[in-house]
């Protein structure tokens, strides 16, 4: 793979050094607009909005040092709320009648499942910022379209090896997640690789309300008679905020353990209705305290820029984000080297992407030959911290992105049950020890 | 299924009954009344709950006590009621009488679409929510399972109160018995004397303003995205439809029915949870399209 | 229900011959000519040209139902199960024909359509309303919980077919797919006027003034009526196809009552008087949509709903109503001027 890579890239040097065929050399345009599909409207949008302030800070930044290549960046908003039809509608229309030749999309893996072989189609290139679904570049080989953070197999994997560290063990547990691609296909990979490791867990209830639900009333009663000692939900956004708020108010939170495994994005909204002991998942390494970060100034003054401009700190989605941009930064950075400082065309950019790895605010991320992006996973617990008006991360560990992504080739699937039970305690893990602060 | 857990879908059952009640009577009356299916009482839902969040959130600034709220409630309900439900009827209602059907349902469409989009532009896309009241009141224990004591005392109490309430009102008083007289024969209303314009005003605001009291109790419990109201034009119809519309003793009883149906088909068969109430209205159309409890009427060439 | 002696004329008595106009001819052929010509200069406006074309013929299909004074608020799921079923079919026999799964998703909507048709044309008004959107509501509510069979919210894909056997790019296959929607909806739209001057086409409008009557006359309402509401299921099942195919995606929101509601709006927006009418709905209705955002700050619905207020006030015959209604104001005017009695 990597050789033919090579090969690409040399045929388009070549092509461009020649600088007669008029395609291996794309003029250079006055601004590069940049098209992200993020949630403006709709649950989804608490989630959604950090993500464009995001983009908008990075870009400004971005264009402040004279831009990509010398090239204002333009963002161009597209709304995920309106239903996957419409936003479809609009994506066609940024890049046919507006020339937009960059998207950034998606943060729902619906979306990213309509929208990537339609990217493709266009022959524009894609970087998937926040959608997990491991399968879109397993089942197909992509050109243009690739991921700039980790999948559901390296988030749910890890998922399984930090409750198995947290909480050995449990016996029956329950899931509540979203009625659409993400809620479905994460569930099956957790629950596939947890029989790996603990073959006898009994599933007491499968929930899956539906996207953008607003009550989860009946849910909640059912867990309430069924008492499991584990809830998983992978919820994200409004619709998990809504879930804990209507389960807080009516105890369910003392009676079982809850895992939300992409909680660390609602940790500030749902401030002190979480209580200690909930299991949170970072969604890769994203952690406004990320213990290897939280002392980088850098990092700071990011956190501390964020927090001013929006009035909270930021979470995943805004990690996501830069992890994307710096993504695109990078590969523009190989593509124009290698077209001796010629505009790349969009082929050139999509090959250079291709085995470039650049780092957001954190840890740096490998995208692969394949286009899937290796990523570290945090976990932690939330403990009741003085300092903030909403619960903290304590007994963090961290999960490198070899041990928990599946090799270039394989289905993830069949890859997790392969695993032996030796590496829940894998000495490539990183952990951090508990705070010392007496519980 | 043992007994715990028949108990729950009950009680579960009640309670979201009860808020389908609030927000079907008003089609009801209305339809009853004015012979006009409004297309637009969904959006007096929503923004009955759009309203009262921005009223939570105003009490939890001025960090007044939640049972303000208590107050409020039926304030704001009235407020969009007459507010925007009179506006409705003034403007637009009032002038489709005598028109073709199909122009009456597209005008209460056309009033549903500007709706939304005033929705999205006062209150933006965001979700929201105000559950202080809620949390107030605590939490009851039933066999070993809480609820809060909102859902489960104070939503069916609201309904039955409303619901006692409009009965008294409508054989007991004189505004009442006009109403019912309009809703019966409109002529001969008129030439009875009665002010038809005004009761039908009148009634439009009222319908209006259960159907935003619908929503104002309802943004308590649920976060309140757009869209909502047109969910919940569906649902009340769905009741009315079952009910037979203009019956309001048989809206109370569809809505209970419906809300049961919805709650026991979580536990026994969850995947047919949303499909309930629709497939119970279809139901009931297809053996007895008049609805189960209305009374049958010749029909007029 | 109201007394015939209190009804007043409704500006939508489509027992008024359609008059036979030059005007909508010589409009329908400007339209089709503008499908195909503007592309030329701007091709992005391929894809919204064939919204546009799908979303006409099935208001065409909701202005049968209109004819007959009814109105339904669920005709959307005939454009779902249409839809669904393109995508089905793209999947188990992968490769057909983009013909085939049109004329295949059409069939299949004609056929749901006779068969619920049979029980819901006993209705009528309301509950002929209510009945169909409780329909649609089952449809789409069963769409997206049975992720699985259905692809649940998300939706099914529908991968690019072959146009006539030529495998097309994508550029060649809008092209394609635009002139073979604008043909057959010059096709639709003719046959469709030749069937509301037809006797069966007549009936359908006479239940509209007085049923009782027509029964009494010896013709079956029920068997009208259900011609009528197979031949609307397959105008939108066909529509829907469309949507499918150029859109390459089918979602359970291809169903919901508001598109119904839209569907019907369009209808109305344009005219039933002239099959031309449901194009010109269209038209308007995608533009305005499609530009809300740039430069309505995205409030479409409450432009659209204010035409259509302004519209039922002053101009319920629609844009082709107006347009009818100022030829033959002009036609009575020349009359006059020509002392003609």
């Amino acid at each position: 793979m990597k050789r033919c890579v090579l090969t690409r890239l040399l045929g388009a040097s070549l092509l461009a050094l020649g600088a007669v065929a008029a395609h291996a050399q794309a003029p250079k345009p006055g601004e590069l607009k940049v098209g992200i599909t993020t949630f403006l409207t709709g649950p989804a949008s608490v989630f959604g909005l950090p993500a464009k302030a995001a983009a908008e800070m990075i870009i400004e930044d971005i264009n402040a040092k004279g831009g990509i290549g010398g090239v204002k960046v333009v963002p161009m908003f597209i709304d995920e709320g309106v239903g996957g039809d419409r936003m479809l509608s609009e994506y066609r229309r940024l890049v046919q009648e507006q020339g937009v030749r960059v998207m950034l999309a998606s943060i729902s893996s619906g979306s990213c499942n309509i929208l990537a072989p339609v990217a493709e189609d266009l022959k524009v290139v894609n970087i998937m910022y926040d959608c997990s679904a491991q399968r879109i570049l397993e089942d197909r080989r992509y050109q243009y379209v690739v991921r700039s953070h980790g999948n559901t197999t390296s988030e749910h994997l890890s998922s399984v090896l930090y409750l198995l560290r947290t909480k050995p063990d449990f016996k029956t547990i329950a899931v509540v997640n979203q009625d659409y691609a993400h809620g479905r296909d994460s569930w099956e990979m957790f629950i596939t690789a947890l029989k790996v490791f603990k073959p006898d867990v009994k599933v007491v209830a499968e929930l899956f309300p539906k996207f953008g639900a607003t009550d989860f009333s009946t849910e909640v009663s059912r867990l309430q008679a069924l008492r499991p000692d584990v809830v998983l939900s992978t919820s994200w956004g409004g619709d998990l905020d809504t879930f804990i708020r209507q389960a807080a108010q009516r105890g369910l939170l003392r009676n079982s353990t809850f895992m939300l495994s992409l909680g660390e994005s609602s940790l500030e909204r749902l401030g002190n209705t979480l209580p200690e002991g909930v299991i949170i998942g970072a969604r890769g390494d994203h952690y406004f305290l990320h213990p290897q970060f939280k002392d980088d100034p850098q990092f700071q003054s990011f956190v501390k820029r964020f927090k001013e401009r929006t009035g909270k700190y930021p979470i995943y989605p805004v990690f996501h984000m830069a992890q994307a941009l710096s993504a695109l930064q990078a590969g523009y950075d190989i593509a124009l080297k290698q077209n001796g400082g010629a505009w790349p065309t969009d082929e050139q950019l999509a090959a250079a992407l291709h085995g470039s790895d650049s780092a957001g605010l954190t840890n740096k991320v490998l995208i692969r030959e394949d286009g899937q992006g290796m990523e570290w996973q945090l976990w932690g617990v939330t403990k009741k911290d003085p300092a903030y008006n909403f619960p903290v991360l304590d007994r963090m560990a961290m999960y490198p992105p070899e041990l928990v992504t599946a090799p270039v080739g394989q289905s993830s699937l069949e890859w997790v049950q392969s695993l032996k039970p030796s590496i829940i305690n894998d000495p490539s893990i990183l952990t951090f020890p508990a705070s010392t602060s007496a519980k | 299924m043992d007994s715990q857990t028949v108990l729950l879908a009950v009680l579960d059952g009640l309670s979201y009954g009860a808020l389908l009640f609030l927000v079907a009577v008003g089609i009801t009356i209305i339809f009853g009344v004015m012979n006009i299916v409004n297309m637009a009482h969904g959006s007096m839902f929503a923004i009955g709950g759009y309203l009262a969040a921005t009223v939570g959130g105003w009490l939890l600034a001025a960090s007044l006590s939640p049972y303000w709220a208590a107050v409020l409630l039926p304030v704001v309900a009235v407020v969009v009621g007459v507010v925007l439900g009179g506006l409705l009827e003034s403007l637009l209602i009032r002038r489709i009488y005598g028109k073709d059907p199909v122009l009456q349902l597209l005008v209460t469409f056309a009033a549903f679409m500007i709706f939304e989009d005033l929705q999205r532009l006062v209150w933006g896309g965001q979700p929201y929510s105000s559950s202080e009241l809620v949390s107030a009141l605590g939490v009851i224990d039933v066999l070993g399972i809480s609820y809060t004591t909102y859902q489960l005392l104070v939503v069916p109490g609201t309904a039955l109160l409303v619901f006692f309430a409009l009965r008294l009102a409508l054989r007991r008083t004189l505004v009442g018995k006009q109403v019912m007289a309009v809703a019966h024969h409109r002529e001969v209303s008129t030439t009875l004397g009665i002010n038809v314009r005004r009761v039908c005003l009148f009634t439009f605001m009222a319908g209006s303003a259960l159907g935003a009291l619908g929503g104002a109790m309802s943004v308590q419990t649920t976060s309140w995205v757009l869209g909502i109201g047109a969910e919940m034009i569906v649902l009340s119809f769905a009741v009315a439809a079952t009910a037979g519309l203009g019956q309001i003793e048989g809206a109370l009883v569809a809505a209970v029915l419906i809300g049961l149906a919805r709650s026991f088909s979580v536990y026994l068969l969850p995947e047919l949870e949303v499909l309930m109430p629709y497939i119970i209205m279809t139901l009931v159309l297809l053996f007895r399209p008049q609805g189960l409890f209305s009374v049958a009427q010749a029909r007029r060439v | 229900m109201r007394s015939a002696s209190m009804q007043t004329a409704s500006p939508l008595d489509a027992s008024k011959k359609a008059p036979r106009l030059p005007l909508f001819l010589a409009i329908s052929g400007a339209l089709a000519l503008l499908a195909v010509l503007l592309p030329q200069a701007l091709p992005w406006i391929k894809t919204p040209f064939i919204f546009s074309t799908a979303f006409g013929i099935a208001a065409l299909g909701v202005a049968i139902l209109v004819r007959a004074g009814q109105v339904s608020f669920g005709h959307a799921m005939y454009m779902c199960l249409a839809g669904y079923f393109v995508a089905y079919l793209s999947r188990w026999a992968g490769g057909l024909d983009a013909i085939l799964l049109l004329l295949g998703g059409t069939g299949f909507a004609a056929l749901c359509g006779l068969v619920i048709g049979s029980f819901v044309v006993r209705y009528r008004t309301i509950f002929f309303g209510m009945l169909n959107l409780a329909l649609s509501m089952v449809l789409f509510a069963v769409l997206g919980k049975f992720y699985h069979y259905t692809g649940g919210t998300d939706g099914m894909r529908v991968n690019r077919a072959a146009i006539f056997g030529v495998r097309l790019d994508r550029d060649g296959f809008e092209s394609a797919l635009l002139y073979l929607s604008v043909a057959l909806a010059m096709l639709i739209g003719y046959a469709v006027h030749r069937y509301f001057r037809s006797a069966a086409g007549e009936a359908l409008a006479a239940m509209k003034t007085n049923e009782t009557r027509l029964e009494y006359v010896g013709i079956s309402t029920y068997r009208v009526f259900l011609t009528g509401y197979v031949l609307s299921a397959a105008l939108c099942g066909l529509a829907g196809a469309i949507f499918a195919i150029s859109q390459g995606l089918v979602t359970p929101e291809m169903g919901y009552w508001v598109r119904s509601g839209e569907i019907v709006f369009i209808s109305i927006l344009g005219g039933v008087i002239h099959p031309v009418g449901a194009f010109i709905g269209s038209l308007i209705f995608e533009f305005v949509k499609l530009y809300a955002a740039a430069y309505l700050t995205g409030a479409w619905q409450m432009t659209l709903g204010t035409v259509l207020l302004v519209m039922v006030f002053f101009a319920p015959d629609g844009v082709a109503g107006l347009l009818a209604r100022r030829i033959l104001a002009q036609e009575g005017q020349e009359r006059k001027a020509g002392g003609r009695p």
